[in-house]
């Protein structure tokens, strides 16, 4: 009947995402048992995890609450760093490295979240067009600041400054941020399976909120913020509430993606990641979690095997944004829509033999 | 004399930033779209001026013009191809489009002039006057910029309050359906915005390169969303509030990259922009707009 | 007491006087109409009384409390739920789900419960599927529930914004022209609903409309606004023979 397609649609969609995942990394487990996997695809499978956490986060942001944010690297920007300082404070309490890479996100997370609500209280309130802009304004203001960190660790703790270097280090003390150099040597934590495990985290939950009173409380502040408020919605509690989720599953991506790396610089986590991670979201789908997955994925891996494309990569995303947005948006998709309906009416007429 | 030195190259910059805003605020206060590409036009006539210097050795008067008429036409193709298909579409898709003609933009240039910058010629040459027993200098690209932004706003402000077209313009921004009852074509009219907007880039767009020579594919996304800023600052659809804003905007830059920190321009100027919309969200000389029940 | 009490409510939009002095008494299960020409500031008033505007002066109490300067979601969790005059329901949502939201508060579980599908979730879950159906059948929309809401046809939109409303379990219900753009028989239909839902739920219920057949069929007392005053107020029957209302109406 089709009226129960609807209602399961959600079963389904759970099923698709974590059946893709989970495919996907016993195919590649197998790639790398048998050695069928090139060395620059295995180096991009921590970032391909670590894109996917952020490009099913984002949705919750864009496709589920309806927001654009454009500051979405921000978050992930405080999660790398907060991890990255979390780990090395950790070294010696906690040698299993696994561990301290749980430890580690959870911190990122926490530290993400609470700047989730340092520039979500105040940007939630505008709409639209300026919400974008603040959020992206957010993000710059976040990366600019991390630039003009020093965090340095010695006997005697955990030392700040902002700007320059105020603090000396005693004997043996050890530089973790450095401005704008950002930080280097760190110990590479993260791997491919760490990854699979978050972004399993990181779809049942997100998946659970959706399909429950709270994500659809979120959808009807999307649908229609007034009828929502009418019915009892507290409209900036739910706006709130979705955007610090979402910025907490960012900053744990941002530590499993800074653990990947020796080196990690604040310029990274700018404005052009924060767009990348949206033309994911939306060519894979607003509010489509699984095509976030699909489009995080293959967007990032296709350009490695065809490196003739790289070179047009990000010309052909855009054209592909503004066509998508067309194709959905300005009724060619009705047309198209209705076309086949009809088309498929007259065959049922046809067969009945009316 | 150091204060006064910042004060101008700060009122310089913003300057530019006034006549992007002006751009951005048309078209906002007629598509009600931000125009996430304006900013990318300004590369685009700055590398249009660059290359028929550079190449084809063409005086820096008629380079400008020539960058003037390429991006008008390319603002009206962009609101053509890529607006106009969404014109009862939700918000959301309407940014996420205009985002997109950015980076196609940008990476275009790309493709068409390389990743590595270019040394940009000042279109007004190489003059300036010394005051105060050469104390204080101020560069000719700076009194020209300054002078042609003042002339911009108040063109701009006779066009849309004397003529025909102007008052096509402000009754398509007050209500789309009337404007058109009374026989205006909307179309035609947001074409022009399109238009105007986007010539005003190209000018903003040499005159910035002429300051700052570094040119690049990203030149433009910074100055086009500090502009907007300033369009926001002054509030959005004002033709003196474009120019109010932009020119405080950068002097705030200025004296924030003076007596702050370099690396935390960028953020105080935007923490500028949190601050307005918070405390005031229809900036300095906006009109308050409500949404019906 | 009487359940809603309005007293002198007035609110200005820079120098429009959309509202001035409007007084209202209703009594609880009360079926009342708030009628007028249009622009006479009806739904200004109804978004008064749901916090959707502040009323610059006045007075606005719902059993004793006081309703100015609430939030449109804690006016309705303190018993004010309405439809609107140009429909707004959650058009990617089915037709199950635009009820469920309204239940919202009325069946609650915690944000961990959510997340992770645990605890009293899936007992919740079932008992907001029970109850949201329940009210979808008293409105014949039960066999749509899998629908969403965008697809419904243009009547059936207007019922589900009432289905929605009382998902929220109101003492009070405004219903903004609710036969707007119904044709004579959908009109009779949704006045027995209408009685329906108020005998059934025992809910108070405040309504505007233009249809007079409709107002005259189920209304027992009515307001008159014209230019934001009241213009009368009465029976139907008082009322719609008042020349000072018909004048309004129709003009000298």
């Amino acid at each position: 009947m089709k009226q129960s397609k609807n209602l399961l649609a959600g079963k389904r969609d759970t099923l698709i995402s974590f059946g893709i995942v989970i495919v996907a990394f016993i195919v590649v487990q197998i790639m790398i048992m048998t050695g069928n996997i090139s060395s620059s695809l295995k180096g991009q499978l921590v970032p391909i995890c670590a894109y996917i956490v952020m490009a099913v986060s984002l949705n919750l942001t864009v496709g589920i609450l309806g927001e654009l944010s454009l500051g979405h690297a921000g978050f992930m920007s405080v999660g790398a760093f907060a991890g990255i300082v979390a780990t090395t404070s950790l070294a010696e309490t906690i040698p299993a490295a696994p561990l301290r890479l749980a430890i580690a996100m959870v911190i990122g997370a926490v530290c993400a979240a609470i700047a989730g609500v340092i520039v979500g209280v105040p940007v939630l309130r505008l709409k639209g067009d300026y919400l974008a802009i603040v959020t992206l304004a957010f993000g710059e203001i976040i990366k600019n600041i991390v630039g003009v960190l020093y965090i340095g660790r010695d006997s005697s703790g955990l030392h700040f400054s902002l700007i320059e270097q105020k603090f000396e280090l005693a004997e043996g003390g050890k530089m973790i941020i450095n401005g704008p150099m950002g930080v280097s040597g760190v110990t590479k934590i993260s791997s491919f399976t760490a990854g699979f495990v978050l972004i399993l985290i990181t779809l049942f939950i997100i998946l659970n909120l959706v399909h429950s009173r709270t994500g659809r409380a979120i959808m009807s502040v999307r649908d229609n913020k007034i009828a929502a408020e009418s019915i009892g919605i507290s409209v900036t509690r739910y706006k709130l509430l979705a955007f610090v989720i979402s910025a907490a599953f960012a900053g744990m991506a941002g530590t499993l993606y800074a653990m990947n790396f020796s080196t990690v610089t604040a310029a990274k986590f700018d404005f052009n990641t924060s767009i990348l991670i949206l033309v994911f979201v939306v060519l894979g789908g607003l509010g489509n979690i699984w095509g976030s997955i699909i489009a995080a994925a293959l967007l990032t891996v296709l350009p490695e095997l065809l490196r003739a494309v790289n070179d047009y990569r990000m010309l052909i995303y855009a054209i592909l944004l503004i066509v998508m947005m067309i194709f959905n948006n300005s009724g060619v998709k009705e047309r198209l829509m209705e076309k086949r309906a009809a088309r498929r009416a007259a065959k049922q007429v046809s067969k009945e033999g009316l | 004399m150091t204060f006064l030195s910042y004060l101008i190259s700060g009122i310089s910059l913003g300057s530019v930033y006034a006549i992007i805003a002006l751009g951005y605020t048309m078209v906002y206060g007629i598509a009600k779209m931000l125009n996430f590409a304006h900013g990318d036009v300004i590369m685009v006539g700055a590398y249009i001026s660059f290359c028929t210097t550079s190449y084809l050795g063409l005086s820096p008067l008629v380079s400008v013009l020539l960058a003037i008429v390429v991006c008008t036409v390319l603002g009206i193709v962009i609101e053509r191809l890529a607006y106009k298909p969404l014109r009862q579409a939700p918000a959301l898709a309407v940014l996420i489009t205009a985002i997109g003609v950015s980076y196609f933009l940008q990476n275009a240039a790309l493709l068409i002039w390389g990743s590595s910058s270019k040394t940009f010629s000042s279109v007004v040459g190489d003059w300036s006057i010394k005051l105060f027993n050469d104390q204080l200098t101020i560069t000719g690209v700076t009194i020209v910029t300054v002078l042609a932004c003042v002339v911009i706003m108040v063109a701009l402000t006779l066009f849309t309050t004397k003529t025909k077209l102007g008052t096509a313009m402000r009754a398509v921004s007050e209500d789309k359906g009337a404007a058109q009852l009374m026989g205006i074509s909307v179309n035609s009219t947001i074409s022009l915005t399109f238009a105007i907007g986007s010539g005003l880039a190209a000018i903003a767009g040499v005159l910035l390169c002429s300051a700052y020579p570094m040119l690049m594919p990203t030149t433009g996304s910074m100055p086009g969303i500090k502009a907007f800023t300033a369009a926001v600052f002054g509030g959005i659809g004002s033709i003196p509030g474009a120019m109010i804003g932009g020119i405080l905007l950068g002097i705030i830059e200025i004296f924030a990259k003076a007596y702050i920190s370099t690396q935390l321009s960028d953020a105080v100027v935007f923490a500028v922009l949190i601050v307005v919309l918070l405390v005031k969200p229809d900036g300095l000389l906006g009109k308050r707009v409500s949404e019906k029940v | 007491m009487a359940m809603l009490e309005v007293t002198k409510l007035g609110i200005s939009f820079g120098g429009l006087r959309a509202v001035d002095e409007l007084s209202m008494k209703i009594e609880k299960g009360g079926l009342v109409g708030l009628i007028g020409p249009n622009g006479a500031g009806k739904t200004t008033a109804f978004n008064m009384l749901t916090g959707v505007y502040r009323p610059t002066d006045g007075g606005i109490r719902l059993d004793g409390q006081n309703l100015v300067g609430k939030k449109p979601h804690e006016i309705c969790k303190m018993g004010v739920a309405r439809t609107f005059q140009n429909i707004r329901l959650f058009p990617k949502l089915t037709v199950l789900d635009n009820v469920k939201v309204g239940l919202h508060n009325q069946v609650g579980y915690s944000l961990i419960e959510s997340m992770l599908h645990l605890g009293s979730y899936r007992k919740k879950e079932q008992e907001m599927d029970r109850r949201a159906l329940e009210i979808l059948k008293v409105f014949d929309l039960d066999r749509e529930a899998g629908n969403l809401a965008a697809n419904l046809p243009y009547g059936k939109q207007r019922k589900l914004e009432i289905a929605r409303a009382l998902a929220t379990d109101p003492k009070l219900l405004l219903l903004d022209e609710p036969a707007a753009g119904m044709n004579p028989n959908e009109t009779g239909e949704l006045m027995d609903t209408i009685r329906l839902v108020r005998e059934k739920y025992g809910v108070t219920i405040l309504l505007i409309e233009h249809d007079m057949k409709l107002v005259q069929g189920i209304c027992e007392y009515l307001y008159v606004l014209n230019f934001g005053k009241l213009l009368a107020e009465g029976t139907p029957k008082e009322v719609l023979n008042d020349p000072a209302v018909i004048k309004a109406y129709l003009g000298d």
